[in-house]
This record gives structure tokens, sequence and C-alpha cells, in this order.
């Protein structure tokens, strides 16, 4: 893992340093909320519903044992003992007071971290495949490039002022786990002809108000230009992305304006004029990130064990069932953990539980963690022989649900419960659905489903690209949930298509169960998954499950 | 013809909690909607949050909202701000145990 040169730690502390003076003016007068505003956003400090809310990066989602018990101290010295993690692999405290803020940003960098850049219209926290180095599938580890980004993007002096805030996501695998078609900038990790490995820069994909797929911007980019084609894609963006009208400001208006075509002209000229002042130095500097990002030393040794422990024990068979993906090394597995306890709230962890994770993962996980954007979190590196004491520590910290990739494995944003900007609640509609599955005991027959709730147009619950989306808005003073279904978050892309009118509270989750069980006597087979059975029959059925009455009425 | 004035209440964050305060007759912020001063007023709501913005080293982001008389003072007429009276649905914290 990378760890902090000095040049890190002394920028960190600071800008802890900055900020302490800001609060301190904030509360004497000298500053007044406008002016103190912008100064807390550009370190991740919100002010919500009922409480300040810190949001604090964790890079291209990845933690060491030690990072993540800071986590848990921090949540129990200045918070209530929890902490929130989010669809862009950060933590957020719901309840710091401002006082204590510049306080909870030094125990931050004590462990080389940070809450900067986590708000405003800036570069955000780079997040990136949650299994990088560990995945089977997997061309290169994608976290060296994507903490150069992080590196080149901190306090850039171009891009602190950007027409809207600006988001990227990278994957070195196959299979897109990143969602990097719905960023601002997503990098896909391809060989070109020579079996080179290089980007496929997609550019001007986003959920929220317009949601757009991505567009590739170029096929193949070598490794050794990524920084400066960045730099040029973002200073076009500056330049050219609108300022009138903040809802027409992100890059996939801009892109859809202007047209691919126009952009990658933009883009190419920039880049032809900048490249030649890239003389090397960021490749040095990746060279000695790359070494921080060595793989560990696996350990070769039996299996024998994990297979015995899976026959005698269904709980444990069925945990490994769904939670456990192939690793790229002979005998290990990824383990991903559950934050989706049924009826809990989806990516809340508490104090106890980071830091029981922190000792399995300094135990068994080769000291590293991951948050997913699924708002999971993952033990990156297990060999199979020790999945059974993974299991015991897991379920004595009550951690061991075995629900990934199921109905319950529910993406929610904070919603109308925190979220100053929300139109409704989220987290209260993904613990009814997660509750009534369980009760029902169907979510395995079921299968793979991804429900992803956000609790306004912003899309922070990324529902455009559920299997299964559901959007809650405030329609004349009452909460309603609009469902939308077909969407797709990996390398197929897909915006999920509106169903119809939208439900209220009490009616949106028996109307999700109508649509679920019904499903089950629509599939061909128990193969085929909910997502299949859609692109296979299309709207129709699946709205006549929704609006029952109304089909009939349409019959009469 | 212009729409009829609905009763409001002046509402804000405290600056250093960050908790939802709602400013009283007597020029205080309380922690009870019920406190609050109801104005049925419009030009006097107006007024009323001018001078609360002026308020900046006790709160911020000061707004009108809108509130009904109650039979123990003003209550929340929407659910965003009924919500900003007790604290989250996931967890009792916030307003709901705090007072």
């Amino acid at each position: 893992m990378y760890v902090y040169n000095d040049f890190d730690e002394a920028f960190v502390r600071n800008r802890v340093a900055q900020f302490r003076g800001q609060v301190e003016r904030r509360i004497d007068g000298s500053l007044t909320e406008d002016e103190f505003k912008p100064l807390r956003l550009m370190n991740g400090l919100y002010l919500q519903l009922h409480a300040y809310m810190l949001r604090v990066a964790v890079p291209y989602g990845t933690l060491n044992a030690v990072q993540m018990r800071q986590l848990a101290y921090i949540a129990d010295r200045w918070d209530k003992g929890y902490g929130h993690f989010t669809t862009r692999q950060n933590i957020q405290y719901n309840w710091p007071e401002l006082r204590d803020v510049p306080d909870m940003l030094a125990a931050l960098a004590d462990v080389g971290m940070h809450a900067i850049q986590t708000s405003g219209n800036t570069i955000r926290n780079v997040t990136a495949d949650h299994f990088a180095g560990a995945a089977a599938d997997e061309i290169e580890d994608p976290r060296a490039i994507a903490e150069l980004l992080r590196q080149w993007s901190t306090d850039h002096p171009e891009f602190q002022f950007l027409p809207r805030k600006f988001k990227i996501a990278v994957t070195g695998a196959t299979e897109d786990r990143a969602v990097t078609r719905a960023h601002d900038i997503g990098l896909r990790m391809v060989r070109n002809a020579a079996g080179e490995p290089g980007f496929e820069v997609i550019v001007g994909g986003g959920l929220g108000r317009t949601p757009m797929v991505g567009k590739v911007l170029r096929d193949f980019l070598p490794k050794a230009d990524l920084l400066p084609y960045c730099e040029a894609i973002v200073s076009v963006y500056n330049l050219l992305g609108r300022r009138d009208n903040k809802y027409k400001a992100r890059i996939k208006i801009t892109v859809h304006e202007n047209g691919l075509e126009k952009i990658q002209t933009l883009v190419e000229d920039r880049f032809a004029a900048i490249r030649p002042t890239f003389t090397g130095h960021d490749q040095a500097l990746l060279a000695v990130i790359e070494t921080a990002f060595a793989p560990p030393a696996f350990a070769v040794k039996s299996s024998d064990g994990y297979q015995a422990a899976r026959l005698a024990n269904p709980a444990f068979r069925s945990w490994t069932d769904t939670n456990l993906a192939a690793h790229k090394a002979p005998g290990y597995a990824i383990v991903s953990i559950s934050i989706k306890k049924h009826g809990a709230t989806p990516g809340d962890a508490t104090s106890d539980q980071m830091r029981a994770m922190a000792d399995i993962a300094e135990r068994y996980g080769h000291n590293e963690l991951r948050i997913s954007h699924e708002q999971n979190v993952i033990l990156p590196h297990v060999h199979q022989s020790d999945l059974p004491a993974v299991y015991a520590a897991l379920r004595a910290a009550d951690l061991a649900t075995a629900n990934i990739g199921l109905v319950s494995d529910i993406i929610a944003c904070p919603g109308m419960d925190y979220c100053a900007l929300a139109t409704a609640r989220s987290i209260p509609i993904a613990q009814d659905i997660a509750t009534r599955f369980d009760a029902l005991k169907l979510e395995h027959e079921i299968g793979p489903l991804k429900i992803k709730i956000s609790g306004c147009i912003n899309a922070c619950g990324h529902h455009h690209v559920g299997h299964i989306g559901i959007l809650g808005l405030d329609r004349a003073g009452v909460e309603n949930y609009q469902i939308t279904l077909g969407g797709d978050g990996t390398q197929t892309t897909t915006i999920g298509e509106r169903a119809g009118p939208g439900f209220s509270a009490a009616d949106i989750v028996p109307a999700i169960e109508r649509l679920v069980t019904g499903y089950l006597d629509l599939r061909t087979d128990a193969n085929e998954t909910f997502l299949q059975a859609y692109r296979r029959l299309g709207m129709a059925p699946f709205k006549t499950l929704l609006y029952p009455a109304e089909d009939q009425a349409d019959a009469a | 013809m212009s729409r009829a004035f609905k009763p409001k209440v002046v509402t804000a964050n405290a600056l250093l909690e960050g908790d939802a305060v709602w400013l009283t007759i007597d020029d205080r912020w309380t922690r009870d909607i019920a406190e609050a001063e109801l104005m049925t007023d419009e030009a006097h709501a107006d007024l009323r949050l001018l001078e609360a913005l002026s308020r900046q080293s006790e709160i911020a982001g000061a707004y009108l909202a809108d509130a009904a008389a109650g039979a123990n003072g003003p209550q929340p007429t929407h659910f965003r701000e009924a919500f900003r009276t007790r604290g989250p649905s996931n967890y009792a914290h916030g307003k709901q145990v705090d007072l």
C-alpha cells in the first residue's frame, strides 16, 4: 500500500492547520457562512439536516488495519460510534461538531488520510475496482494509477474551481466493478495489438438529473500518456463547461452539447500542447508508487480444511457461495463482508465492527481492506484455509450476512434521514425491502439482483443503473417512489427505464415484492437472472406486475 | 391575485452543533419548534429572516419554513421540516432523544 512521503505528510498537516484557523475565524464571527462554506466544502465538511457531516476519502477504496482502527476511533471520540460507507468509497460521519472537525482531520492525517476534495467543484476521490490487485480477470492493479491521479488532482491549481464536480474511476479488469461508464472520466485498462497495457478512456458518463452513459474518447491510451491526457480533458472541460446553469455544468452535458468529435479534437490539441511539458517526472513517481502496490507474499498451503468446513457447516457453505470471488493467486479468495444485514442501514458499520474487520485483515488478510461502491467491505486476499476462521470472526462481529449480490444487498444513499438535498427517505425503504425478503426466505432462489435507491434526483444511490432502481421524490408534500427497470452499471452499462407512476412509502415494498416474485414465474429457469429476463421480455410483463389493477381495467 | 401567505417560522442550523434551531419571539434560538415565533404576516417574516441572517456567529443557513399553529405552539407542515424536529428514522439519534 502507498505510504505518505514527507511531502504528502507536510501537505495534509498544513491543510489541517489552515482549516483549524478557518474554523476559529468562523466561530469568532470574522468569517460569514457564505465565506466559510467553500472552505469547509474543500475539506469535506457539509451541513446537513440534523448536524454537520464529515466526508472522508478512502482513496481508490483501499485501507489498512491501522487506518480502519483510526476510523473507528474517530467514530467513538467525535461521533456516535459508527460510520457510513458511501457509493464513492468514502466514509461519512453524521454527527461531528464544528469545533471538533480540525481534530478529526488531524487524527486522519496521523494515519495518512484526509477529507480534501471530497466535496466542491474539484476532482473528487478517485475510485477503483474494489477487487483491484486481487481479481482473477485483471490486467494490472489500477491503484498505482489511481494514486498518481490522487496526487496530481489534489490541490491542482488549474482545477480548484471547475464548472462542477469531477469524478474519475479506474479499473484494470475485464468485468467493470467500478461503474466507469457513469463517471466524468472512466479508465478501463486494455491491451493494444502489441499486448501492451494502456487505457480505454471514457468521458461524459454520469447519473443524476440527466443520466448519460460515457463515450469512448480514446480506444487506447499508452500508460505513459495518462496524466497529460487527463489534464487535457479536464483543461478543455474547465474552459468549455457551462457555468451559467449548474444543471448543465457537468462534462456529460459539455460532451452532449458540443459533440464527441469536437471534444476529441480539443482534447487531442490540448494534449499535443502539454504532452512535451511532462518530461518524465510523473513516470518516475509512478514507478515509486507501483512498488508500493506490489502484491503481498501469497502463502502456498493446503485448502483441505476449507472443503471440510464447507461440508460440515451449511451456514458457512451458504456464505462462501455468495460472499467469495475468484482470486488471481492459487488457494486464495476475495471475501466480501456484507454491510447489509437485513433490516440494518446499508453501509453503516459500528466502531466495534470496524475494529473487528481491522483485526481480521491483519491476521488473515495481508493487512488490506477495501470499501466497495456497493457499500460493502472487502478482504481482498484471504487464503481458503483461513476462511472458516474469518467466517467465525465475522459472525462474532455480526458481519456474516450471506447476501452479496442478492436482493437485500441494496445500495441506498442517506436520503432525507440525513441529507439536506434529499427529497425523500431511502434508508427505511432499503431496510423494509431487506427485512421483507428475508422473511420470505426467497433471496437465494431469486439470485443475482441489484436494487439501488436514491433519495433525490442527484442519484448518489445509483438508481439508474440498478436492475431495479428506486427514486424517492416529494410529490405535493408526500414521499413518492419511482421505479426504473433494466439498469446496469457494468461494462454493459444501461440506464434503467421508468416503469410508470410512483408509489407511496407504504406501497413501494409490496410493489417490489410483486415485481420480484412475479419474475420467478417469468424466468425461463433458475439460471435466467432478473436482468436477463427483463432484457428478453421488455417492460410490458413487469409493468403488469407493478400495476395489476390498471391492467385489469384495460382488459375490461 | 397573490397566493395567501402560509404561516412561517425562521429556522437554521446551530453554528457549533449543526442541529436545527428556530427563532423565538424574544430573539432566542430554540431547539423546540413549539417555542418558535409563528409569523402570519409576510413583511414581518421577511424582516425577521433578515435579522436572523445577521446573527452569523450563532447559526448557519437561516430560512423561512412553513408551519402551522398547533395546541402547544407551531408545528411543521412538511415532512422534511418534521424530520428536522426529530432526527433520522434509522437510529434513535438527534432531537428525538436529546430533547
